[in-house]
């Protein structure tokens, strides 16, 4: 472990501090910390006993303090080992004085006690102790010293039976070496704590990375047109780095529009991020990247028919296993545009293509809207992308109404829209103004009767005010265009259209 | 996450990408070592924004200076904790110092307890996430599930005999964190016993 070594030099370890303090548990004035008090005195008895070298059959020597606070308790909490100094070489163990065997002590007793501190280097306890005592302390077996060398690390957790417990502290008394390891454990079983929950603000990852390009500029930067699925995979992946193996197989119905109903499909928190790496996949594929398909053939080139291969290829349902291959590829994608640029074929997704910045865009929308369907079902608060980055996905959705209004149109889902004035391809034709506010918004005048006419706010024709975060959930079949909560005002068939059209941007 | 089992060939191709000045490098970079980073600044100086801050200087550092970690030395990973050790005491000493001069009492015996405590705990932490994960599962199992060793032993599948192997060892690691030794120096040297 040479890891571990510290790099700084200082001197000789010198017990622990906090021994004045110690007593302090008695002060907390409820009954449990009184508890605490008293076993600390208990464990003062104990190790008078133990320099006598009575071991009481090991029942003294099993109420002591110096271990862990337990899982609850602050993590530079007092529960040390004894002070090395003082106290005889056999160190306490954190067993309860209710493994012991010996009576509990009245709750009278706890009251005289509970204001007696000074108890110096015996730390708290934080043990609330097993109701249930064996009946009388056991007889120590007699247990060979390589068996009773490998029971140090079990009795300084405190994770033996009491019969072995009983046999270690017997063997400590007259066993130098292993009472010097016993004491060494026992101070190490105070270094564990419980992990801290790291919930590293996702916004430090921004300010770290910008914080180091200003002070070197990268000769290979990341384009910002990959900026946001950068941040939002970077987002993802912290969420999954905090939930649990079980959490992995909760289950997550995802929804989207189709045929303008809404439709939804019965996965889990591991399906969806398979669905994000299959649908990534087309990005990679277009990169000149690795399918993650692999040898999986989908029905057809489209996300849904590629998720849905992936999914039906897996023997067993997908694990937190399935986080490994979906991050690395993102990774992939995001080194791979720094070196190729823009200058890439467009990407397909079997019934349209997008430029490689747009198909971008769109992966960390995906990205951010699963996540969300993610967070819901592991109950875990998520934020909305950066202003900036949300802003870039409202205009992806923006950018590409004109074109489904026509396509539904095309199919028959659309009526031709009463005054419908067709132009010249790059004239200014009829125009809704989609007005999103909040963060990310900004305003689009969408041409409503051609892709190819120009938007013109003097061709206004209607007016839609929408939250930003709103639209992005309406583009994504998380609300339905009727209930959207949208300011309307003008041609309300045109409003329709586009709201609808909006919907229809969602796809599995 | 393989993270712990990434082979040095990683670490090697990250230094490369890095000294190339790629931008998607750091980025992987943070991702893989930020929770490890911050983890270790926030338990040294128990502050959010001050572990902010020493996230910031260790990838600035590493991304400034790409060339002062050597592969041959041993895994990226133990020098950016390392590096964040050095930081984050430096910052608490810093601190405490001048915590100690404003208010005219306490003494520097209190404030290197505190620095040495925290590096202690810092270590200790490193240590646990960086042991053999058979063990650290041997660990959890016995001291925050509160499983005696047989129950550990049954959790893991694993004997009896190898359950209280595993539980000795681990807690031999970890008591290294005491240890204040320069690399190379006897063991034991400075230890707690």
């Amino acid at each position: 472990m040479s890891d571990a070594h510290p790099y700084e030099a200082y001197g000789e370890h010198e017990g622990f501090d906090g021994g004045e303090d110690a007593g302090g548990a008695g002060d907390a004035g409820d009954d449990k910390g009184r508890q605490e008090s008293y076993e600390s005195r208990e464990a003062g008895d104990a190790a008078a006993g133990a320099e006598g070298g009575d071991h009481g059959g090991g029942a003294d020597g099993s109420a002591g303090p110096g271990g862990p606070g337990g899982p609850g308790s602050p993590p530079n909490g007092t529960g040390k080992g004894p002070d090395p100094a003082r106290k005889p070489r056999i160190p306490m163990p954190r067993s309860s004085v209710e493994d012991s065997g010996r009576p509990l002590p009245s709750l009278h007793e706890l009251g005289d006690l509970g204001g007696l501190g000074g108890l110096g280097g015996l730390g708290d306890l934080g043990d609330p102790g097993n109701p249930a005592a064996p009946p009388l302390p056991p007889l120590p077996p007699d247990l060979p010293h390589h068996v009773l060398k490998s029971l140090l690390g079990a009795w300084a957790l405190a994770a033996c039976a009491p019969e072995e417990t009983a046999a270690v502290e017997e063997h400590l008394g007259s066993c130098g070496p292993c009472a010097d390891e016993a004491l060494r454990l026992r101070e190490a079983v105070g270094l564990l704590h419980p992990p801290e929950s790291l919930d590293l603000d996702p916004a430090l990852r921004t300010r770290v990375l910008d914080g180091c390009l200003d002070r070197r500029p990268p000769r290979i930067p990341v384009p910002g047109w990959a900026d946001p699925y950068d941040a939002e995979t970077a987002r993802l992946d912290a969420l999954l780095q905090d939930i649990g193996d079980s959490e992995w197989h909760a289950p997550v119905r995802l929804r989207w529009f189709e045929a303008d109903r809404p439709t939804s499909r019965r996965t889990t928190v591991a399906g969806v991020i398979a669905h994000l790496l299959s649908v990534d996949g087309l990005v990679a594929v277009a990169l000149g990247l690795d399918d993650p398909l692999g040898e999986v053939t989908a029905d057809a080139p489209t996300p849904s028919a590629r998720t849905e291969a992936y999914w039906g290829a897996s023997q067993r349902p997908y694990n937190r296993a399935v986080r490994r291959p979906w991050r690395e590829q993102s990774h992939d994608l995001v080194r791979t545009v720094s070196f190729t640029g823009s200058r890439t074929s467009p990407v397909s997704y079997g019934d349209f293509e997008l430029s490689l910045q747009d198909a971008l865009l769109d992966r960390a929308f995906e990205c951010w809207v699963h996540a969300e369907d993610i967070a819901e079902a592991v109950d875990y608060p998520y934020e909305p992308p950066s202003p900036r980055h949300l802003h870039g996905m409202i205009d992806l959705g923006a950018r590409m109404l004109p074109t489904v209004l026509a396509a539904r149109r095309q199919a028959g889902r659309a009526a031709p829209g009463k005054g419908r004035h067709l132009v010249p391809a790059g004239e200014p034709g009829r125009s809704l103004r989609l007005e999103i506010e909040g963060s990310g918004g900004g305003e689009w005048m969408v041409p409503l009767d051609s892709p190819a006419a120009k938007g013109s706010a003097e061709h206004e024709v209607a007016h839609v005010a929408l939250d930003g975060v709103e639209f992005c959930r309406l583009a994504a079949g998380h609300v339905s265009p009727e209930e959207a909560a949208a300011g309307q005002d003008g041609d309300r068939e045109a409003i329709r259209a586009v709201l609808f059209a909006a919907a229809s941007l969602s796809r599995m | 996450m393989a993270k712990r089992d990434a082979p040095p060939r990683w670490d090697r191709k990250m230094q490369q990408r890095l000294a190339r000045g790629e931008a998607a490098a750091l980025g992987e970079l943070y991702d893989r070592f930020a929770s490890l980073v911050h983890g270790l600044a926030h338990r040294v100086l128990g502050d959010e924004r001050a572990a902010d801050g020493i996230t910031r200087d260790v990838f600035a550092h590493v991304w400034e200076h790409p060339d002062a970690y050597d592969p041959k030395q041993g895994p990226l990973r133990t020098w950016v904790a390392t590096l964040t050790h050095r930081l984050a005491v430096q910052r608490l000493r810093a601190t405490e110092t001048a915590a100690l001069a404003r208010a005219g009492h306490g003494s520097t015996e209190e404030l290197e307890r505190k620095v040495r405590h925290a590096s202690v705990a810092a270590r200790a932490d490193y240590i646990v996430q960086s042991m053999p994960v058979p063990l650290r599962a041997a660990l959890e199992l016995a001291y925050f599930q509160r499983r005696d060793y047989r129950q550990t032993a049954a959790d893991l599948g694993v004997t009896e005999d190898e359950a209280r192997r595993r539980l000795r060892l681990g807690l031999q690691l970890l008591s290294t964190a005491h240890d204040t030794a320069a690399p190379g120096a006897p063991p034991g040297y400075g230890g707690a016993v």
